[in-house]
Order: structure tokens, then C-alpha cells, then sequence
């Protein structure tokens, strides 16, 4: 109230409360009364009841059961013509300005009021919607802020999945380095082994030719002296050699005619037997 | 309706009787503390009636205004008796 006669000179007929005075005397109270105030219950909506502005309602509730609704207009008038006839009330020159200065004051506060009422009701209005959009704003970001931490902590339960999987992706690894290692370890070894396959493989081959060979000089040898004896046509001995040797071991020879063919056996792998011819004449 | 004994130094001035309001007066706190509180105290009920609302009326001030009027008339009586009009009333 005694803001708002702080911003419109004229009084007003309705009008609310003022803000800043009431926060201070919210303070005040506050710290003066033992109990405590938090939250500070909203202001009444209206004042005490005045009649006529100036006489408090509390008067006429007073003298209605004994005088009825008239008494204390009946005192009031009685007690201006007491106070006028015994003149303890002068009438003088004041009087007359306070009579002025009054109807001017009636007059302004009936024609007035009601705009400059609402006038301060819509700067408190304002003040007020300033207010709850700043503690609307607060709800809303730490409702925002509980969504998020709420969020955050569902983020949280993951994490041992994460874990999890990531030692999947550790074991495999290490699965797939041990089965690599293993693979190595066999293909080296069996590198090693094919070797010394292959060398005794090398070994019999050779030792094969060898006595191949030396058998052919024997038999060549032992058939160039019978020569004369032997048929005419032939005149210089012919050897027909079939595919490369590849043989283990000898077997007897079989005799068509000039033709002595001595077989020699294929070991291991291929079943084909390979023949030896030589044609002797 | 007594529905308990109510020491007479708590109770409210309304609800003193009338020949107990001597002693009831001798319990009143008088120093200038007792005296600033209970000024401290008319003025918060009767600002918190009247002003401290919503939607005050002017009822609120303007019973303070003609308080003072009337406060002032009181203690100029003494010079505006002399505006009377008649002498013997």
C-alpha cells in the first residue's frame, strides 16, 4: 500500500499490496517471532472491513446485537451535535477548507479509484509473472538435470557390458595369436619333416640309379663279346629307354625274342609300373 | 467457559475483568523496552490488517489520516477555543 502511494499521488480504492514493504516486514517478523515462517504464508487477499473509509467494521459488529444495524449511526449523529452544540468541535475558518478538501478527496477516490486500483494491480502482476518465470525456469532445469543424471546412471549400468565385451575381443585375440603360434609351430615342423622325407627319398633314388646303371654295364658288357654270334641285322645295340626311373627295386627279366625287359617296381605313391627295355641284338 | 486457569499476567485486556484490572495493569511490562515492543506490536497488527494485503482499500490510510486529524484538533483545542461562537453553552 504504501508503495503504491509512492507511485500515483491520488489514493485508490482497491489496490494490492505492496511487495517490497511486505518482504521487509516478512524479515522483520522473521526474526522477531519464535516460530519460523518458511514458507512465507501468501498475503490475505483483502483488508479489514471499513465502512464509509474511515470506521472500522468491528464497531458495527459490536453494537448490532443491543442497537441493530442503525445504532452506531444513531451514536455517531448523536455525538456530532454534542460535540457541535457544546462546541467542543469549532466551527471556524478550518472547517471550511477541511470541508473542501474534503469532497475534493470523496470525489477523487470515487471517480478514480478503480483505474489507478487497476493500475498497480498490473504492476504487481508484472512483478509477480517475473518472478514465477524465474522459478518456472529453475523447476524446469533442475527437472532437466534430474532426466539427465537419471539418464547418466542408466548409462552407467552398461558399463560392465562394455567390459564385457571388450574381453571377448581380448580372448579372441589371444585365441587367435595361440592358433596362429599352433599353425606355425606345425607347418615347421612338418617343413622339417618333408625335408628329411625328401632326403631319403633322394638317398634310394640315387642309390637306385646307381645300381641301375651299374646292372646296364654288367649286362652290356657281358653281351658285346657275343656280338659275332648274335643276329646280323642289328648292328649296333639299341637301347630303348622308357620314362625316367623312378624305381626302388629290380625284378627278373622276361625275354621276347631280342627283347629283354626287366621290370622294376614303383614304390610309395602311383601304382604304374614302369618298364626297363633294352633291345639287344 | 474457563477450561483451564489462565494466569492473570497472559491474559488479553478483553479478557480481564473489570475489577481485576488494576492488578492486571501492575503485571504490564512498563519500561521502555516493554513500551517500544508493545508500540511494535500495535503496529504490526494493524499493519498487517489494513495494509500488508492484496487488494488493500483505502480504509487503511485513511484511518491513520483522521487518527492524526483528530490528534492534532486535541492539541490545538486549547487555541481554537477561542473561535467559539457563543461563550456559555
Amino acid at each position: 500500500m504504501l508503495s503504491r502511494l509512492v507511485l500515483v499521488s491520488g489514493p485508490a480504492f482497491k489496490s494490492s499490496g505492496s511487495f517490497g514493504a511486505c518482504v521487509v516486514q516478512a524479515s522483520r517478523s522473521l526474526h522477531s517471532s519464535p516460530q519460523s515462517l518458511a514458507p512465507v504464508p501468501p498475503l490475505p487477499e483483502k483488508g479489514g472491513k471499513v465502512r464509509h473509509g474511515i470506521i472500522p467494521e468491528e464497531l458495527f459488529q459490536l453494537l448490532y446485537p443491543k442497537t441493530g444495524v442503525t445504532g452506531p449511526y444513531m451514536l455517531g449523529t448523536g455525538l456530532l451535535l454534542y460535540l457541535l452544540s457544546k462546541e467542543i468541535y469549532v466551527v471556524n475558518h478550518e472547517t471550511f477548507a477541511a470541508a473542501s478538501i474534503g469532497a475534493v478527496v470523496v470525489y477523487g477516490v470515487k471517480k478514480f479509484g478503480p483505474q489507478v486500483a487497476a493500475f498497480a494491480d498490473k504492476l504487481n502482476q508484472d512483478k509477480v509473472s517475473k518472478a514465477q518465470e524465474v522459478k518456472d525456469l529453475a523447476m524446469t532445469s533442475l527437472a532437466q538435470a534430474v532426466e539427465d543424471e537419471k539418464k547418466e546412471q542408466w548409462r552407467a549400468e552398461g558399463r560392465p557390458m562394455l567390459f564385457d565385451a571388450k574381453r571377448n575381443n581380448v580372448a579372441m585375440l589371444l585365441e587367435i595369436n595361440h592358433r596362429e603360434r599352433l599353425h606355425l609351430v606345425t607347418n615347421e615342423v612338418k617343413k622339417r619333416l618333408d625335408y628329411q622325407i625328401e632326403v631319403q627319398n633322394l638317398h634310394r633314388r640315387m642309390e637306385q640309379e646307381h645300381m641301375v646303371n651299374w646292372v646296364e654295364k654288367n649286362v652290356v658288357s657281358s653281351i658285346t663279346p657275343q656280338q659275332a654270334s648274335a643276329s646280323l641285322p642289328c648292328s649296333s645295340p639299341g637301347f630303348l629307354l622308357s620314362t625316367p626311373v623312378r624305381q626302388m627295386e629290380l625284378f627278373p627279366t622276361f625275354r621276347f625274342g631280342d627283347l629283354y625287359l626287366y621290370l622294376l617296381w614303383p614304390p610309395g605313391r602311383g601304382s604304374a609300373l614302369v618298364f626297363r627295355a633294352v633291345y639287344i641284338c | 467457559m474457563a477450561d483451564r486457569p489462565v494466569a492473570l499476567a497472559e491474559k488479553r485486556l478483553m479478557d480481564v475483568k473489570l475489577g481485576q484490572l488494576p492488578s492486571w495493569l501492575g503485571t504490564r511490562d512498563f519500561t521502555p523496552n516493554g513500551l517500544l515492543s508493545a508500540v511494535r506490536r500495535g503496529h504490526d497488527r494493524y499493519y498487517n490488517k489494513y495494509i500488508n494485503v492484496k487488494k488493500g482499500g483505502i480504509g487503511g490510510v485513511a484511518m491513520l489520516l483522521v487518527g492524526y486529524v483528530v490528534l492534532s484538533y486535541t492539541w490545538e483545542y486549547d487555541h481554537i477555543k477561542h473561535d467559539r461562537w457563543r461563550k456559555y453553552h
